[in-house]
């Protein structure tokens, strides 16, 4: 029995001699002997039940019971019970893309909503409807400032995260674009480096705030530089961060891009996420993906349509901004709902949690004998500090003792194997945090 | 209906967040800080559930709505899989654990499922190896395009062409394009199937792949297709399987045995995943033995005694795809739903999807021309063109079926038959809602007739009458805090 299939076999019979032949498989008939399958040796199909308690055994199998200190631009922030609530009403997450806007207002006027969201978040002028996520999204912003400047040289500063970095890497191998790294100095952008690197063939600049190992920074500066060559400066940002910090509009910077799981997003173990993009108006054009715009109908009411649909693959083909087509709609609901659920005011005091809480556990931190913070650059919920031994064996050690210590630099770069990269958010308690600074330092003493 | 901000009411909050129990870090230099505030609504959080339950309410769904949009495969999702995907183990998992020194031990149960779902989906499609970092059709078939560049970069061919059919979906062109080819196009025969003679006038050794979606874009299985990978091959070129209509054809043929190299399966349409409003999807690819090398990394691989690993070390692959492992909460959902229909119901799956829409195509086939008139598979192409003669088109029919409560079939697509009206009903659809639909059809044709003039004014039903999309595009107001950009 299929609970997903209503024929019964009356039905099929009466569908069949509607159609004139005697069984299903003369349905098939094009698909001839030659065609079948080699093997189609699947298991046997099993009840709900079963499913469910298979999977549920395998969700065990995970250690989600450690004290995650873990972050690297994806976050333990808790999710309000009212955003999973309304982002599992079928009318949201059974409904298709928006391409009849009568039938679709409550996925359009959600998404212009995040949109304009996003915009007033990053202090940019327009913003599409989401794209996949933080890194594909910055790849995106990149191809973005080629087309609108014509030139292919990228200047990457070093305080971009190495995931991302990876992903660009992999997409651009047969494309012949130009990269040059700026690496960072005292924790945050160098200055002086990216002036030299700058020239009148670079088509961006990509910067990070905060960056990957946590500092902040006021890019101001860089992007009157880069514009004094024609160039572009993208910014990937940390939405919540953004409830205190400079913003990219701000800063004078071209586009901003992002991770969103933060906004309300479980974890997932890495996906789905949600990446967004906002820029100026006067490149709305060259931006990718869907975009929600504001219309009327014929009774002259408010109402919002899918627009700018001639930038897009199922109307351009090969000529298009980009091959994307689904985005996370849903993804991008649910944020909008985290906003507005956490407000003008909830969004500050969420950045002040996070950034006091961080804070707190920096200064316990570095009383510990032989851990250091090496840089004074400020940081906002994740910091990097320097360990006397080897961060992986730390890590090795706490997890056991209950924390998710951190994520250790070594994994992306050479030379930094007692570097660990700590994040703090709003969930960590006061008593948490002892804990796991007394621990730490009973871990370093052992290990040393 | 109001938006969120303009329902904003200085100082509501909906959401509690914990009291501090740590001392203030003291302010932040100014130069670091935003100067205004982000103008986020303020809202109870009744009146935020209330907003969004409302807006939900403007929607049409699957769960409320029979959704035939051919080649989207609007099919149910099922409930228990949501379930699935928000078990806490699950759901509340950070991606980067497994990257820590012997941190796959933290998550063997998701490394599992990885695993399993390639696999599945490999013996599915007749694959040698998946990845599922894809995050959505086109973003399969870039990867899938990026692996074809891999392998000819590898054998120092000399390639820059990737031929596609008119009738191929727009993400099909624009994919290759990303990835640096340029498209030759192959029209269609009469039949509706590519045109064979065009394909070897085309031929050369800079072909690298070809892409095709099989059956193609009029539902129709083209049982040349072997003949066709043939020719591809004599060119040392690579076929590619857009996965959108694989809901055809579960268990009766593979992409693998028909000779497709790379193929890319969409586990928002065939495997029961939701759309979601447009979006999280999933497209993971399948590769045979001459592409395995080049896929994405990471891998999971499993040991003799059954642990699960990432293996990051592929001194061919292309890299990294996305910043993790696919979306997980999506993966999760499919292989929940193999499991539970195992190799005979999916293949249950295709021919009840083919049942149903051969039954809208004969029962729809008097009143509406057929381009191809011929057996279909999974979906079915009539055009409006009989209706445009009485000043009816194929969007006034769409107009007239949302009206009625039914979203309708897409159309203008394929963009190579004229008033396209593609019709996908799926299997989850019973033979009393096809009847209904069959009804609305044959009414909306008995208006052409009657009343053409009418149709001008549908929908009046629903919360919007006809949108002004010029005007959106020319007046173009995106964000509700600027004026008009």
């Amino acid at each position: 029995m299929n609970p997903f299939i209503a024929n019964t076999p009356d039905d099929t019979r009466a569908m069949l001699d509607a159609i004139g032949v005697k069984s299903i498989d003369e349905l098939f008939a094009d698909i001839q002997p030659r065609h079948a399958p080699r093997s189609f040796d699947l298991p046997k199909g099993l009840s709900e039940f079963e499913v469910t308690s298979k999977l549920n055994t395998l969700a065990l199998k995970n250690s989600v019971g450690p004290v995650p200190f873990i972050g690297g631009g994806y976050y333990d922030h808790y999710v309000p019970a009212a955003c999973g609530a309304l982002i599992s009403r079928g009318e949201f997450y059974t409904a298709y893309t928006p391409y009849q806007p009568e039938a679709a207002q409550g996925t359009l006027q959600s998404l212009f909503e995040f949109q304009s969201a996003m915009c007033t978040l990053t202090g940019m002028d327009v913003s599409n409807a989401s794209l996949y996520e933080g890194g594909t999204a910055l790849y995106e912003a990149m191809m973005m400032a080629i087309r609108i400047t014509g030139r292919t040289r990228i200047v990457m500063d070093g305080g971009v995260s190495p995931i991302y970095r990876k992903l660009i890497k992999s997409y651009t191998h047969n494309l012949h674009f130009e990269f040059v790294e700026a690496p960072l100095l005292h924790g945050q952008s160098d200055r002086a480096l990216l002036k030299k690197l700058v020239d009148d063939k670079t088509a961006a600049v990509i910067l990070q705030n905060p960056n990957f190992f946590g500092a902040i920074d006021d890019h101001t500066d860089i992007v009157t530089t880069a514009h004094a060559s024609g160039a572009l400066v993208i910014e990937s940002v940390y939405p919540v961060s953004l409830g205190m910090l400079k913003t990219p509009g701000e800063m004078g910077v071209d586009i901003a891009t992002g991770e969103g799981q933060s906004l309300g997003l479980p974890l997932n173990f890495g996906g789905p996420y949600l990446g967004f993009i906002t820029t100026r108006k006067k490149f709305i054009r060259q931006m990718p993906g869907r975009i929600v715009g504001e219309t009327v109908d014929s009774a002259g009411n408010r109402c919002f349509v899918n627009t700018l649909q001639a930038r897009e693959q199922h109307i351009r083909r090969e000529k298009a901004t980009s091959n994307v087509c689904t985005n996370v709609a849903l993804c991008a609901i649910q944020a909008v709902i985290f906003m507005t659920l956490i407000g003008k005011q909830g969004l500050k005091k969420l950045a002040r949690l996070n950034y006091d809480k961080a804070e707190f556990l920096k200064a316990q931190l570095v009383k510990i004998p032989g851990v250091q913070v090496k840089t004074s650059a400020p940081t906002f919920n994740e910091f990097t500090v320097c360990l006397p031994v080897n961060a992986n064996d730390v890590i090795e050690r706490m997890m056991h003792l209950g924390f998710a210590a951190g994520f250790p630099l070594g994994r992306y770069y050479d030379g930094l194997d007692k570097y660990l990269l700590v994040a703090v958010t709003e969930k960590r308690t006061k008593d948490e945090m002892l804990a796991y600074a007394e621990v730490l330092g009973r871990v370093v003493k052992e290990l040393q | 209906m109001k938006l969120v901000f303009e329902k904003s009411v200085k100082d509501r909050q909906g959401f509690k967040l914990p009291d501090t129990d740590v001392p203030s870090a003291g302010a932040l230099k100014e130069t670091y800080l935003r100067k205004t505030d982000a103008a986020l609504p303020e809202m109870s959080e009744l009146d935020v559930v209330r907003h969004f339950t409302q807006l939900s309410q403007r929607n049409f769904s699957v769960d409320a709505n029979f959704y035939p949009l051919g080649s989207c495969t609007m099919k149910y999702n099922p409930k228990f899989t949501e379930k699935v995907a928000a078990m806490p183990g699950f759901a509340d998992l950070h991606p980067l654990l497994p990257q820590l020194k012997g941190g796959e031990r933290y998550a063997q149960g998701a490394l599992e499922v990885l695993y399993e779902s390639e696999r599945w989906l490999s013996m599915i499609t007749g694959m040698k190896a998946f990845t599922m970092q894809p995050l959505a059709g086109a973003h399969g078939e870039l990867t899938g395009i990026m692996l074809m560049a891999a392998y000819h970069k590898a054998k120092g061919n000399k390639k820059k062409i990737v031929i596609i059919p008119d009738s191929a979906h727009g993400t099909n062109p624009a994919s290759a394009a990303v990835a640096g080819y340029e498209i030759v196009t192959i029209p269609s025969d009469k039949k509706g199937g590519m045109d064979i003679e065009k394909l070897k006038s085309v031929l050369s050794d800079e072909v690298a792949g070809l892409m095709v979606t099989s059956p193609d874009t009029y539902g129709v299985f083209n049982p040349q297709i072997d003949e066709i990978a043939r020719l591809i091959h004599s060119v040392d070129g690579i076929m590619y399987y857009d996965g959108a209509n694989l809901n055809a054809i579960l268990g009766r043929a593979r992409p693998g045995d028909l000779g497709f190299d790379v193929v890319h399966v969409n586990l928002h349409k065939t495997f029961a995943t939701p759309h979601g409003g447009g979006g999280p999807g999933s497209g993971p690819v399948g590769v045979g033995e001459k592409l395995e090398k080049f896929l994405p990394v990471s891998r999971v691989t499993k040991d003799a005694l059954g642990v699960y690993a990432l293996n990051y070390d592929g001194p061919d692959s292309i890299g990294y795809i996305a910043s993790f492992y696919g979306a997980f909460g999506v993966i999760l959902k499919a292989y929940a739903y193999m499991l539970l229909l195992g190799g005979d119901g999916l293949k249950e799956t295709s021919a009840h999807a083919v049942l149903n829409a051969n039954y809208l195509l004969s029962r729809l086939k008097g009143a509406y021309y057929l381009p191809f008139d011929r057996v279909c598979m999974h979906e079915c192409l009539f055009s409006a063109s009989r209706q445009a003669e009485r000043g009816v088109h194929a969007i006034d029919i769409a107009k007239f079926l949302i009206d009625k409560k039914v979203h309708p079939p897409t159309v203008y697509f394929p963009l190579t038959v004229k008033e396209a009206i593609m019709i996908e009903p799926t299997e989850t659809e019973s033979k009393e809602t096809l009847d209904v639909f069959v009804e609305l059809m044959l009414e909306a044709d008995e208006l052409t007739r009657k009343d053409p003039g009418a149709f001008k004014s549908f929908p009046t039903t629903m919360p919007i009458f006809r949108p002004d999309e010029t005007k959106a595009a020319r007046e173009l107001k995106v964000n509700y805090f600027a004026s008009n950009a």
